[in-house]
């Protein structure tokens, strides 16, 4: 039984060009057509030599960081954009949901919806028509089938979008972070419809951030970082190394400390990390934690705030804070460069890595912004001197002043 | 089971195969660019005739009474409305057809299909409006009680549509690609289909053009022999093999053209629309 899909060295090249000097008139931009390019040019690998091969009936979580390939890959694969160089063996049909609901029109009905949608999905007229009723039942739509779709709420165009989808019958199956919309309701019945569709032995491709969604669904998985393939085994497995990738991130820190260039962010120029008084971005649960913020700014900034989101692996927030939030007002500084040190006593975090967005306003309105701007590790201890840990899997933080009585 | 190969874009080899396996694709797209057009209209399909018969109305009274532009023997009303049929296929295709990439792009960067369906299926849309007018036009024939010979007609409107299918089809998907690019043909469209419309013989007769070195320039546009193979149709007349010729040659010149150019930029589209 040869596989279902081969990859064989394909690399995605774009040409990023550096502009050398900037026109300043359309005059220089005309002359330029006539003189030699100010521009140099530059490739840059959004897939470098990606190979392996899936079987029939194989489920593949896509893993990796945003910026790593992964949409590129499907997108190569579901011949959207073509390879720069090697190629695909394909065998069979193949559908994809790089979002649901393509092609929707808003001044069509919604059953005028369903044919065109599933058209362009690659349905045919015939298969439409005879799985029509089911799509109908699925959706939940069923009184405004002759209403244009511009009158649809949000949640209806989606539950339309997905019935469709859902009923695709394809060999291979290529889905991109459909579950990133919809509720938590809705969720659930597209996550069911996925297993239904991966029991009936169809291969699926699957890119998503929810760890838990891809553990679930996907036997097997891929990990991708800066295009390139880093591994591939079972998706436990994966999940492992990732991690141990994303905390050796782009934020990493040196000596507990990064410097943001001026591509990076406009006023925060660096911070240092302190765990358990150590520099470095490793802390105990139940440790402190430290951060010292450089600002540099051109202008004085009188009332300085300063927010931190933590972000769990799934890239959900978990913590947000600010000094306004708590009631301190950071005193008036006089000087347009100054730190900012937060401390966090007793983190209650889990074990785990978390990423920290940065953020900087005055009071009235954000000044700059670092999404993901570095990464802490939390390690885990025996807290409670009990010998046993909160569940990770109900937790994200623990308590740490609880008491228990009997009476 | 299909077992295909994804491989760098290379060539200029046109699938036509592939074409047929998504024709179903085409007609959807058709049948929602008609769909789409008159939605929300109180008159409905009756706009695609009212447009060329109010343009017919216009030209007639300005062009055939104040100016008395010649008509070859035909009432003007007649005879400009059978160039403007022709013409606004022409028109309204290359116009659509244009910017039917750009405006697609949502669909094109998500799904893959053979990307000529796009262009091709918005000319699609500009022939169903040709045929509603094929109908006033039936109308106005016997309205002006000119004597036919119906099977002629038949066999010189239905040449004309071809030439003007091609023609069209070449266009619209050169300048679709194109427009991927640069969108300065967004606004070159409007002002180039304004030009062509006063090279192309619609409001006047061919033979109405003395220089005999200018009438062999405005015959290199097939819209010109578009428009006048109908006319000798209407006529009864055999229409000029010189004419059919050359403007045949040109319609099959910009068909090849706008495709080369079209597959040759089709594997970025998704990267640049």
């Amino acid at each position: 039984m040869k596989p279902i899909i081969e990859f064989h060295n394909i690399c995605k090249t774009y040409q990023i060009g550096h502009e050398l000097k900037a026109y300043s008139t359309f005059r220089d931009s005309l002359t330029s057509l006539f003189r030699r390019s100010t521009t140099t040019k530059e490739d840059f690998y959004a897939l470098k030599d990606i190979s392996f091969e899936l079987n029939e009936g194989d489920t593949l979580g896509i893993i990796g960081k945003n910026g790593a390939g992964k949409s590129t890959l499907l997108k190569v694969l579901s011949r959207i954009t073509s390879p720069s160089s090697g190629h695909i063996i394909a065998r069979g049909r193949m559908a994809s949901l790089l979002e649901v609901g393509t092609g929707f029109h808003p001044e069509l009905t919604g059953s005028e919806n369903i044919f065109l949608n599933g058209s362009i999905l690659g349905l045919k007229r015939t298969e439409i028509k005879s799985k029509f009723e089911e799509i109908v039942d699925f959706s939940g739509v069923k009184n405004f089938l002759d209403t244009p779709l511009k009158h649809y709420s949000s949640g209806m165009q989606l539950r339309l979008a997905f019935a469709v989808a859902a009923h695709l019958e394809p060999e291979i199956l290529i889905i991109d972070e459909v579950l990133a919309v919809g509720d938590a309701e809705f969720q659930r019945k597209c996550l069911g419809k996925m297993n239904e569709v991966s029991r009936s032995g169809r291969t699926i491709l699957f890119v998503s951030h929810n760890m838990a969604a891809i553990e679930s669904l996907c036997t097997k998985s891929i990990v991708l970082s800066g295009g390139q393939l880093k591994g591939m085994g079972t998706t436990s497995e994966m999940i492992n190394l990732y991690l141990n990738e994303y905390s050796k991130g782009s934020g990493s820190l040196l000596n507990g400390k990064l410097e943001f260039s001026e591509n990076d962010s406009l006023l925060i120029r660096s911070v240092e990390v302190n765990g358990d008084g150590i520099k470095g971005s490793v802390v105990c649960m139940g440790g402190d934690l430290q951060f010292r913020v450089n600002v540099a700014s051109s202008e004085i900034i009188h009332q300085p705030v300063l927010g931190l989101v933590f972000r769990n692996m799934q890239e959900v927030a978990v913590l947000g804070i600010n000094n306004r939030h708590y009631g301190i007002e950071l005193s008036k500084t006089n000087s347009s460069n100054f730190d900012i040190t937060f401390e966090m006593k007793n983190t209650a975090l889990m074990p785990g890595i978390y990423s920290i967005d940065l953020f900087l306003g005055d009071g009235a309105a954000d000044l700059d912004s670092i999404p993901g701007a570095f990464t802490i590790e939390v390690e885990s201890r025996d807290i409670m001197g009990s010998g046993l840990m909160p569940s990770e899997k109900l937790n994200t933080f623990f308590h740490n002043s609880c008491d228990w009585r009997i009476s | 089971m299909t077992e295909y190969i994804i491989r760098p874009a290379k060539g200029l080899k046109l699938d036509f195969s592939e074409l047929w396996e998504f024709r179903e694709l085409i007609f959807i797209f058709t049948w929602r660019d008609i769909k789409v057009k008159y939605k929300q209209t109180f008159l409905g399909f009756a706009w695609a005739v009212l447009q060329p018969l109010l343009m017919m109305g216009i030209f007639a009274v300005f062009f055939g009474r104040v100016l008395n532009v010649p008509s070859d023997g035909l009432p003007y009303p007649l005879f400009s409305f059978a160039g403007l049929m022709f013409w606004n296929i022409f028109a309204t295709g290359v116009s659509q057809a244009g910017n039917s990439m750009v405006s697609n792009a949502g669909i094109i960067k998500k799904i893959y299909f053979p990307r000529l369906i796009i262009p091709l299926s918005s000319i699609l849309s500009a022939v169903f409006d040709f045929l509603m007018t094929l109908l006033i036009y039936a109308a106005l024939i016997i309205y002006y009680g000119i004597s036919i010979n119906i099977f002629f007609l038949g066999i010189c409107f239905l040449f004309s549509l071809v030439l003007t299918i091609i023609t069209t089809f070449g266009l619209g998907s050169l300048i679709a690609a194109l427009n991927v690019k640069y969108r300065d043909f967004r606004y070159i469209i409007p002002f180039m289909i304004q030009v062509l419309l006063f090279v192309t013989p619609v409001i006047y007769p061919l033979s109405m053009v003395e220089k005999p070195w200018l009438k062999y320039i405005l015959q290199l546009n097939p819209m010109a022999g578009a428009v006048s193979v109908a006319r000798a149709g209407l006529l009864g007349k055999m229409p000029d093999p010189g004419i059919i010729g050359i403007s045949s040659l040109m319609a099959l010149i910009l068909l090849i053209g706008g495709i080369i150019v079209f597959r040759k930029t089709e594997s970025t589209f998704a990267d640049l629309a």
